[in-house]
């Protein structure tokens, strides 16, 4: 096997990076043995390419280059810019939880008065804290994925959610990752969010950079379970700066009736690539996984999902929208499977595309194994572009071809958000995909 | 001077000529009708006087308000008061009636540099005139002719008229796939609109239409040029005897 190691801008291996991290990386012991074995399987396989069929379109050895160093610590003045960036990206009525530079920020952060039956601590406490337990949850992530072994190596914080059985909270909780710093510098997180039995919890989690920032790498993950008749909803705002990479990975448990709606916009970062399993292990439960990418230049943006309905009588829909403009490329893969006992499953997956340009690219790939014979499953994938006789009943009516095309683009990608369940998180994808389509003038 | 004067036009589409230099001169509170059998080239003259993509003028010109309309983008001519109401309107799922209606009336506002319409003014002018129309208020709510039985979609285009006051309504077949009741309501519509400060050109394959929305003057298509123009007893002498005669004439 061709191993191609890492190299950072200073030319240094990244093992070296990594000895000269670990020190100062939370946890001891056990931890440090599983961040060695993570480390050990990255530098195994270095960064996927095109050659590994779940990288087949994303080419990290192409698109990243090289992972860089750890950002610093956030000083007096990385939190002031971090500060500047969040007031332009607050939501109303959520409880913040920032992380600057991959590290927990407890002054931009509203860590006081918690709902009852709500814990948040952060990464670094519990990963220096001795929960075997939770520690055990923390490394589910398989290091068969040489960027999760990477992220397992190399995180520095994050938060840890835990809502307590029965806590159904009425406040949203809005993870916000900031890049501070002008030296291009990776972040690596990893938050975890358990909702107890029948509890009930909303998630935000959002991308963005300071002015300053530009060319820096996200390295992020998140574990979620839950509980028996528990319900999640969940919505991920990519935003980053135009240069900036996301890399980030999911890993959502569903116990029995339980739900999980599930919503991700990407407008910004120049190369992402977000992939989420989600393993469906008891009856009952639904999960709705919908997402738009709005991209445009040079954006790479892929989004890869893989379904897992293990136990019978679980339903599951994917609701997809890309809209493509000049050399941007979207990157869709959808593989859903339903295991030999999962009778009567109920799947469906359902991906479009609307290119705007002659070179902009949209890769659609459904994939469906199933292994039961009383299911209900399908899944459909369109590319195109858009109708011109639409086009033209709007314009004959006094539309601007931009105004005609902002209007049909937002009722393309209106099917996909309007899934989203909160009203106000609803909007906010709404506005989010208003100011990309005033940004195209 | 003239609303639209259509002089010596020739049209193309795809190298295949439609058009062989049609000419037509349509005054302010006047109602023409062009009639013409299938491939006469009736539609076609709507397009192009609309700005519809795909057509290519090789001769001739049209002037509206005295401007060369050729020259403008089909949303520049509807702000300037082109309106055509489609054979076919389109159905866009998506996107709510009431938003379309309100983004397309202020963006016209907008390019004759007039004010937008605030949303309780512009409420109560859609109500009014749906109301007019017996256009019920839920089907504002859905998508642009989502769903809507062909009248609906008729009615549609003649509620977009009188909300957005064009000088010039050009009704392609309007008649198409309506029943007499649907037609009737339709015409009402239209005839509740003809106005000394409007004119309206109404294009239809019969004359029953015409029984309805009665024209000054009606003219006769046949492969792609007026062959015969009159009053309104024109029409009644082509459903007599058809328009064989015309196209031996033409």
């Amino acid at each position: 096997m061709n191993v191609v190691l890492a190299k950072t801008e200073t030319g240094r291996a990244l093992s070296d990076i990594f000895a000269i991290a670990r020190d100062r990386l939370p946890g001891a012991g056990e931890v440090a043995d599983l961040r060695r074995q993570a480390f050990d399987a990255y530098e195994r396989a270095g960064l996927p390419h095109r050659r590994i069929e779940d990288w087949k379109y994303t080419d990290l050895r192409v698109l990243l280059r090289e992972v860089l160093p750890s950002a610093a610590v956030p000083d007096a003045a990385a939190l002031k810019r971090a500060g500047t960036a969040l007031k332009l990206h607050a939501i109303a009525g959520v409880r913040r939880l920032v992380l600057v530079d991959g590290v927990f920020a407890p002054k931009l952060s509203e860590m006081a008065d918690l709902e009852q039956g709500l814990s948040i601590r952060t990464l670094r406490e519990v990963l220096d804290a001795g929960d075997a337990a939770l520690h055990a949850e923390l490394f589910t992530p398989e290091n068969s994925d040489a960027m999760v072994a990477l992220n397992s190596a190399m995180m520095t914080d994050g938060i840890v959610i835990e809502v307590a059985d029965g806590a159904v909270l009425t406040q949203p909780l809005h993870i916000i990752h900031i890049a501070s710093g002008a030296v291009p510098a990776a972040m690596f997180t990893r938050s975890l969010i358990r909702v107890g039995k029948t509890a009930g919890a909303t998630l935000v989690e959002s991308y963005i950079g300071a002015d300053a920032a530009k060319a820096y790498q996200v390295h992020d993950s998140l574990i979620v379970s839950i509980g028996d008749g528990a319900r999640l909803d969940h919505v991920r705002l990519i935003e980053d700066s135009r240069e900036a990479f996301n890399i980030s990975s999911a890993v959502i448990t569903l116990g029995a009736n339980a739900h999980f709606n599930t919503f991700g916009m990407n407008t910004g970062s120049l190369v992402s690539r977000y992939q989420a399993v989600i393993a469906v292990v008891g009856q009952g439960s639904r999960v709705e996984t919908n997402g738009v990418n709005l991209l445009n230049g040079r954006q790479h943006a892929d989004t890869t999902l893989f379904l897992d309905h293990a136990v019978p009588n679980c339903s599951s829909r994917e609701i997809f929208r890309a809209v493509v403009d000049d050399r941007g490329h979207s990157v869709f893969q959808g593989r859903i499977i339903v295991r030999p006992n999962a009778q009567k499953t109920d799947a469906k997956m359902m991906t479009r595309a609307l290119l705007l340009s002659d070179e902009a690219e949209a890769d659609n790939k459904p994939e469906l194994e199933i292994f039961a014979d009383d299911v209900t499953c399908g899944h459909g994938a369109t590319t195109g572009a858009l109708d011109d006789s639409l086009l033209f009943y709007l314009r004959a009516r006094g539309l601007s071809e931009k105004e005609a095309q902002a209007l049909l683009i937002q009722a393309f990608v209106g099917e996909a958000i309007e899934q989203i369940a909160n009203d106000a998180l609803r909007e906010l994808a709404i506005s989010a995909a208003q100011r990309w389509l005033a940004a195209r003038g | 001077m003239s609303l639209l004067e259509v002089k010596n036009l020739q049209v193309r589409v795809e190298e295949r000529e439609i058009l062989h230099g049609l000419s037509l001169t349509v005054n302010l509170g006047e109602v023409h009708a062009i009639m013409g059998p299938n491939g006469s080239g009736k539609s076609t003259l709507s397009h192009v006087i609309a700005g519809k993509p795909g057509y290519e003028v090789t001769g001739g010109e049209i002037l509206f308000k005295g401007e060369n309309l050729l020259e403008m983008a089909p949303d520049e001519r509807a702000a300037k008061g082109v309106f055509l109401a489609f054979q076919y309107p389109v159905e866009i799922p998506g996107v709510a009636t009431m938003t379309f209606l309100r983004t397309a009336l202020n963006a016209q506002r907008k390019a004759r540099g007039e004010s937008e319409f605030s949303t309780p003014d512009f409420l109560k002018k859609v109500r009014a005139v749906a109301a007019s129309l017996n256009i019920p208020q839920d089907m504002l709510r859905r998508g642009v002719n989502v769903g809507f039985s062909g009248g609906e979609k008729k009615r549609n285009e003649i509620l977009q008229m009188a909300l957005f006051e064009p000088s010039l309504c050009i009704l392609d077949e309007m008649d198409s796939g309506l029943d007499i009741d649907a037609l009737r309501v339709a015409a009402d519509g239209v005839n509740a609109l003809r106005s000394p400060d409007r004119a309206m050109v109404v294009i239809t394959h019969y004359q029953r239409l015409l029984n309805y929305i009665v024209p000054d003057f009606v003219h006769v298509m046949s492969k792609g040029r007026v062959v015969k123009s009159g009053g309104k007893e024109l029409a009644l002498e082509l459903e007599a005897s058809g328009y064989a005669q015309f196209e031996d004439a033409a």
